[in-house]
């Protein structure tokens, strides 16, 4: 993670958040909605073995399981990890256990968390019972975790009668934490943003200049070490109108998202055109930056609010034909 | 079958890449490497495929930025495997052996540092009863080892063995993360961490990249006197579900291994790609090794373990040792998911022929 010496780079933390919403078949519909009713299903395979949570398809035969069987909430650890540094979404927060659960009436372990102090409070063979959410929702977190089961007795799931699966689809949410790095020459063209100052990078080979600038030139797959300053104005290539609404979107529609190839530079920048009807965009208008004020910069291109049009003659097409 | 060999293999890993996810600055001096071996330019690359992971790089389409590093305009024949660059090098002879192209060029990258690995990994498993749950790799594989470790498969010892011969042999590897000689009863003194597994135990987060040429024929003796001639190539996969797999053995890579019908007999040398010391010891029996074998001369994954090349590297240092005459025939294992699921195995000969 965030290193503790001064980087050459810039870092920033990233969250990537997205909750997968996913569809449940034949199998795991009525696994889940018996989950929903503390209850816990196996599933038969051709050779008579019940197994916990049940698979789609037998892994042998590759039939389809039909067979769903209650199996009991009580259990025995056949295996077990200690997590002493808990992760983020896993079942508990405090140091556990991982471990596989052998279900009775069930001839495959479940894996699952035992909520256990420490290690010393865990061992293979250990009597374990299931520990229900406070609410259950019909996902495998229905079951919060299992607790040593001293000497309770199940109270059997076997009689309960099950009518068509209420749940038929499940939302996992995936949250990733990172602590996102920019490349050394990526680092050069923030840092300038600080500044009020557009830099590139010139490939020594083919002398294109990037901006921003690349680790290397797609060309010729070298770096791009020559640093370039580039003024802030430039020629929109080409452009879209935006007119159709979207969730989170901060600038009142239709507005114009433009490529603009600043002043020596032989690739096109992209950023907003604003200050201007959106109908009298076109190629080859001549724009300049619009900066935030000095205070509020930071090494963000947002440092830049967007271009406005210089007023200048429009540029010739033979000067950007080769930017299309 | 097409003769095919490895001739080129660059390398660099290290405990945290202080660059962007893309490894674009030290991919572009490995493919500089791998064209100084060579002595090819771009121009003799037939084709060239990689090896990554959104999820790691936190990025979509992360493989996207980092074909810069080998210059792709003009349009290059390209393809991409969200997986260790092993299975990229497997694509690769496939195409080589459909005729179409006579070299290829297969990299792999990643930053593990950049989020918590052990949980990022999550992600690769059963995403409707398993995933949600979060389990780390590092849990997972506490519960193989104790699995075994309770059968009677292996002891504390073995597990400290494989440590201390991995940690001591990579006092030569400039490009370990975790070396030093140490003894099995330096390793048996650390305390446990996940029990029942030590930190020595586990692989070492790394970063890295690396990058291997691959030629048929004749083509190959244009870059190497003496070639690593692929003369087996099989992986196999399981089922995803932990429960449907007897985790103390390796099925898919004694499956790989029956299917190379003998062509593992001599095998001198073994790079094994296994991220738990107690993995080393399933797979040396999956792969049926004799006791003479010399196992991960490198280090092994134990020292360094550089995500989506790790696999590689096992490929290119049995090749390297091809190469300088160490090994006349060495076999190569790279895995990928949960606790072993999927395994390849290559067998590297300094004599053509399959």
């Amino acid at each position: 993670m965030a290193p503790t010496t001064e980087s050459r780079v810039l870092h920033a933390p990233m969250k990537v958040e997205f909750d997968y919403t996913r569809s449940l078949g034949s199998v795991l519909s009525p696994f889940m909605s018996a989950l929903k009713q503390h209850s816990v299903l196996g599933g038969v395979l051709s050779d008579g073995r019940v197994v916990v949570p049940p698979p789609e398809f037998d892994p042998i035969t590759h039939d389809a399981v039909t067979d769903l069987v209650p199996v009991s909430d009580h259990g025995t650890v056949t295996s077990w990890a200690w997590v002493a540094e808990p992760v983020a979404q896993q079942p508990l927060e405090k140091p556990f256990a991982f471990a596989q659960v052998l279900l009775d009436g069930s001839d495959a372990p479940i894996l699952h968390a035992v909520d256990v102090d420490s290690p010393a409070d865990i061992s293979t063979g250990l009597r374990v019972k299931v520990r229900w959410a406070e609410e259950t929702t019909g996902t495998i977190r229905d079951i919060a975790c299992f607790e040593p089961a001293g000497d309770s007795e199940s109270d059997g799931s076997a009689s309960m009668d099950f009518g068509p699966p209420e749940v038929t689809g499940i939302i996992s949410p995936v949250k990733l934490a990172y602590d996102y790095a920019a490349s050394p020459e990526e680092t050069k063209f923030f840092k300038g943003l600080s500044e009020g100052k557009l830099f590139g990078q010139r490939c020594p080979k083919c002398e294109k200049v990037y901006v921003p600038p690349r680790g290397a030139c797609p060309v010729d797959g070298i770096p791009t070490t020559d640093e370039i300053e580039l003024p802030d104005r430039g020629t929109v290539t080409t452009f879209c109108v935006v007119n159709v609404p979207f969730q989170g979107q901060t600038i009142p529609i239709p507005y114009v998202s433009a490529y603009v190839l600043l002043d020596g530079a032989d690739i096109a920048f992209l950023h907003l055109i604003l200050d201007v009807e959106a109908a009298d965009v076109r190629m080859g208008m001549r724009v300049e930056a619009v900066w935030k004020p000095r205070e509020e910069w930071t090494t963000d291109l947002n440092n830049i609010k967007y271009f406005r049009p210089t007023g200048e003659p429009d540029a010739d097409y033979e000067t950007y034909k080769h930017h299309l | 079958m097409r003769d095919v060999a490895v001739v080129g293999f660059s390398q660099q890993q290290m405990k945290e890449l202080d660059g962007s996810p893309t490894c674009l600055e030290i991919l572009v001096p490995i493919i500089q490497d791998l064209y100084q071996q060579t002595g090819w330019t771009k121009s003799d690359i037939g084709f060239w495929c990689s090896g990554s992971s959104d999820y790691l790089a936190g990025r979509s389409f992360s493989f996207v930025s980092a074909v810069d590093a080998i210059g792709t305009l003009p349009p290059v024949m390209e393809s991409h495997v969200e997986m260790d660059a092993a299975w990229a090098l497997y694509e690769a002879w496939v195409k080589i052996q459909t005729g179409e192209v006579d070299t290829a060029l297969v990299y792999g990258f990643g930053k593990s540092s950049a989020g918590i690995l052990r949980r990022t990994l999550a992600l690769q498993l059963d995403p409707y009863v398993t995933q949600p749950l979060w389990p780390d790799t590092v849990s997972l594989a506490g519960i193989q080892a104790r699995e075994g470790l309770e059968k009677g498969l292996w002891d504390e010892n073995a597990m400290a063995e494989v440590v201390a011969r991995s940690m001591s042999d990579a006092e030569a590897n400039p490009w370990a993360i975790r070396k030093g000689a140490t003894s099995v009863e330096d390793v048996l003194a650390q305390p446990l961490y996940a029990d029942p597994l030590r930190r020595w135990d586990c692989a070492p987060v790394s970063d890295g990249a690396a990058g291997i040429v691959i030629a048929a024929g004749d083509k190959a003796f244009e870059a190497r006197q003496r070639p690593a001639w692929i003369t087996g190539f099989e992986h196999r996969i399981e089922p995803i579900a932990i429960n449907a797999r007897d985790l103390t053995v390796s099925s898919s890579t004694a499956s790989a291994a029956a299917k190379l019908n003998g062509r593992l007999d001599g095998v001198d040398t073994a790079e094994l790609h296994a991220p738990f010391s107690h993995q080393e010891l399933i797979l040396r029996n999956a792969l049926g090794l004799a006791d003479d074998v010399r196992i991960s001369p490198s280090g092994g994954a134990l020292t360094a373990n550089p995500m989506f090349s790790a696999g590689l590297n096992r490929i290119g240092e049995a090749a390297s040792r091809i190469w300088s005459g160490d090994s006349d025939k060495a076999v190569a294992h790279t895995t990928s998911g949960p606790v072993l699921q999927h395994n390849l195995v290559t067998v590297l000969d300094s004599q053509k022929g399959i």
